[in-house]
């Protein structure tokens, strides 16, 4: 989208293409951005998780607690609620791991100096959705074995002659419907957050400097809104981590409980 | 100004999952409302909804970007 103000050179709203910027080389075996921020993501994780968990304490310290109070977020209501607490215990650091490693990776998006979130590339997105996909579906044909497994997807007391048509309704929505939601909605909303910032940043910078008269204190009001949308964005970005970790705890005890 | 109508197409086609998602947690809240201990089957059941509302809005999202000229 383009947009010329009066007598300077035109605006173009950034788009797709502003956020490939690989760092070194280039093609499909580039070294890009979310690369580096993501080996970051995991070197914090792994150390402030190692250095905090070292000295435990009863009495728990101000991280401790933090920490705490996250493991049991994701222990309790995720795990134990829905999973069940007869099952839930194998699956805790596959949900916790998602849990955290989306949140930190999110919270980038907003971190001063990095300012990337990594999930803003579908790729990376579709990585963590392929692991849920993989474990769910080992799960539940390991539980029921594979023609119990594909036999139990229909809800229980259905009518007979129901069954061969919601079946391949229900087939799809397993197979391909749910990993790829699980992947977009991620992306999407890392996505779109990120490009809405950037929107809002370079249209302040443009009207504020290449502008003139009212249209000024229109960048202003822009740079404002940046500001207000970054707050906005850092509870996005909790909450699809939260929300990930919870379809994968939903989907998970779907294909091990008994009746659908 | 130009710009690309496949996006103001997904515009509209957001509405529909909005207006569904808005619907999906009223009742939620309404239900805890009413019965806050229900919280937890509630809280499953809602999300699951939502998951497949939104599940058309993420579609319109995608072919926005198939149908980019």
């Amino acid at each position: 989208m383009s947009f010329t103000a009066s007598g300077s050179e035109s605006f173009e709203a950034p788009g797709t293409a502003d956020l490939w910027q690989p760092l070194i080389g280039h093609g499909a075996f580039a070294v890009t951005r979310p690369m580096i921020v993501f080996a970051v993501a995991a070197i914090v994780i792994s150390a402030v998780l190692i250095l905090s968990t070292r000295k435990l304490t009863i009495v728990p310290s101000k991280g401790q607690f933090l920490l705490e109070g996250s493991y049991n977020l994701v222990r309790n209501t995720l795990g134990r609620d829905i999973i069940g607490s007869k099952d839930f215990r194998p699956f805790l650091p596959l949900l916790y791991s998602l849990f955290i490693v989306l949140l930190v990776n999110n919270l980038f998006g907003v971190f001063p100096i990095i300012q990337f979130p990594t999930f803003s590339r579908l790729g990376f997105a579709v990585a963590v959705a392929a692991v849920v996909y993989v474990t769910y579906h080992t799960v539940g044909i390991r539980r029921k074995g594979l023609v119990g497994y594909f036999k139990g997807i229909v809800p229980s007391g259905l009518p007979g002659w129901l069954i061969p048509i919601i079946w391949p309704l229900e087939f799809i929505t397993v197979m391909v419907m749910q990993p790829a939601t699980l992947a977009l909605r991620l992306f999407g909303n890392m996505f779109a957050g990120h490009l809405m910032l950037l929107v809002f940043t370079f249209a302040g910078e443009y009207l504020l400097l290449h502008s003139s008269g009212p249209n000024k204190v229109v960048g202003v009001i822009s740079f404002a809104a940046t500001i207000l949308m970054s707050f906005f964005e850092i509870l996005i970005e909790f909450l699809q981590a939260y929300l990930f970790a919870l379809l994968a705890a939903l989907y998970i005890s779907s294909a091990l409980s008994e009746e659908h | 100004m130009t710009g690309d109508i496949a996006i103001l197409g997904y515009g509209l086609a957001a509405i529909g999952p909005g207006i569904g998602i808005g619907l999906i947690f009223a009742a939620y809240i309404n239900g805890v409302a009413r019965q806050p201990e229900a919280r937890g089957v509630l809280q499953t059941i809602a999300f699951t909804g939502f998951v497949l509302a939104e599940a058309l809005a993420l579609l319109g999202l995608v072919f926005a970007f198939v149908f980019k000229g």
